[in-house]
């Protein structure tokens, strides 16, 4: 059996790691989930959170905002709407973000409004972990 | 016939415009490469969110209980156009070739009876449409600010064609831009992107994915999402072509330039020698008549 798994992290503006891991722990938008070799094929949307990847070369951790994952027996596949590491994960990007759900709020339905503050709870959770400010809703 | 002090100042024009196409021309085709790379770069993207969505929409097709983006509005009324061009002129028939397409599928439309709506992104399709279409152009979006396309830009162009849909401001939108061929061909293209058409990649042998939350809820959360995607690969691509046209157009403007200094200073000479041939002819006859 494989204890390894081909890792893909991907945004719409570039590629951002593939390399063989171990395993990945995945900001799920049900919860947070660990993909290791030969884990049963999933799709899922995922949170604004942190990524992590184990991989030979130490762990290495992403911001990612949005997007899904799709897990398979072999790969793991991030595609992130937006997505950094976390090195690049500065005040001015996250306050971007918060101006973007701001703006967001104008416009959606009111059904959307509660995905929506859970959204900028996450957001306020990563920026927390980071030691960046936070934004009330 | 002109002087030679007016075919003197004409080559020294044509030589400073030669200087300026050529210059034009070098720089497009560096900011094509950066393009080509952008366009390249978002390419694994683009692809995988599209399968997968193929693969959604294939499992939740043929129900019409799917979400509307997919499925549509189950009316073709209203026609939203989304027209891509440059910002910048000089580059040969590029948004040209984006405005005759659209202004087609436009008359097309109108002609079933359609309602039309047409959104401009960028300045040179607004100014050549304007003239027709005035009534029918509901919003512009102003590029020319952005140095480099971004996915957020995208982003809200996305959101703002999403928006307008879910108030129902129309039914079916296409999005036309120039698909990079190569450096000296790009092609003009419609693409329907509301209700969401997907290219069905998904293989017979594919994986039966879990999901989680629920298909629907993956589905009406990354429709969205693929629509904004499906617009940030055309305006890369269409960044891409416009850089390429360009080249093209300035390269040929420089060969042009070219010629012309030939022909010009082959006339320049010929007008030289004309003239001492003239002087040489009144002097000798001048000689003899003494």
């Amino acid at each position: 059996m494989a204890d390894t798994l081909q890792f893909d992290l991907v945004s719409p503006e570039r590629s951002l790691a593939s390399f063989q891991a171990t395993e990945v722990q995945i900001p799920g938008a049900e919860g947070d989930l660990t993909a290791m070799a030969d884990h049963a094929p999933l799709i899922t949307t995922l949170r604004p959170g942190i990524l992590k990847v184990v991989g030979k070369d130490g762990t290495q951790e992403f911001v990612v905002t949005g997007g899904f994952a799709e897990i398979s027996a072999e790969a793991t596949s991030v595609l992130a709407e937006r997505a950094m590491p976390v090195a690049e994960a500065t005040q001015e990007v996250i306050d971007e973000v918060f101006a973007e759900f701001a703006a967001a709020r104008e416009t959606i339905s009111a059904d959307r409004q509660d995905a929506l503050n859970k959204q900028v709870a996450d957001l306020n959770a990563i920026a927390t972990q980071l030691g960046l400010a936070t934004k009330s809703a | 016939m002109p002087n030679l002090k007016d075919l003197k100042n004409r080559i020294e024009s044509v030589k400073s415009t030669r200087k300026i196409t050529k210059a034009m021309q070098m720089v497009a085709a560096a900011k094509l490469r950066r393009a080509q790379d952008a366009a390249e770069a978002g390419r694994p993207y683009a692809e995988r969110m599209n399968s997968v969505l193929g693969g959604l929409a294939a499992a939740s097709g043929g129900s019409n209980s799917g979400p509307k983006l997919l499925t549509g509005t189950g009316s073709d009324q209203t026609h939203l156009l989304v027209v891509m061009t440059s910002e910048r002129g000089l580059c040969g028939g590029f948004n040209s070739s984006i405005v005759k397409q659209a202004r087609v599928h436009a008359q097309e439309l109108i002609g079933k009876g359609k309602t039309v709506k047409i959104i401009t992104v960028g300045k040179k399709g607004r100014e050549q449409l304007k003239r027709e279409y005035a009534e029918n152009m509901i919003d512009h979006v102003d590029l020319s600010d952005v140095k480099r396309i971004g996915y957020n830009d995208a982003h809200k162009i996305a959101h703002d064609v999403l928006h307008r849909f879910n108030e129902g401001e129309f039914d079916v939108a296409t999005i036309f831009y120039n698909r990079f061929e190569s450096v000296i061909s790009q092609v003009p293209t419609a693409q329907q992107v509301i209700p969401a058409s997907f290219e069905d990649t998904a293989d017979e042998a594919s994986t039966l994915y879990d999901y989680e939350p629920s298909e629907e809820g993956i589905l009406a959360d990354l429709l969205p999402r693929g629509v904004a995607t499906q617009i940030f690969a055309a305006l890369l691509e269409n960044g891409a072509s416009e850089q390429g046209a360009r080249m093209t157009a300035m390269d040929n403007a420089t060969r042009n330039a070219g010629d012309m200094i030939d022909a010009l200073t082959i006339e320049f000479n010929r007008s030289r020698q004309a003239v001492i041939t003239n002087e040489l002819i009144e002097i000798i006859s001048g000689a003899e008549a003494l």
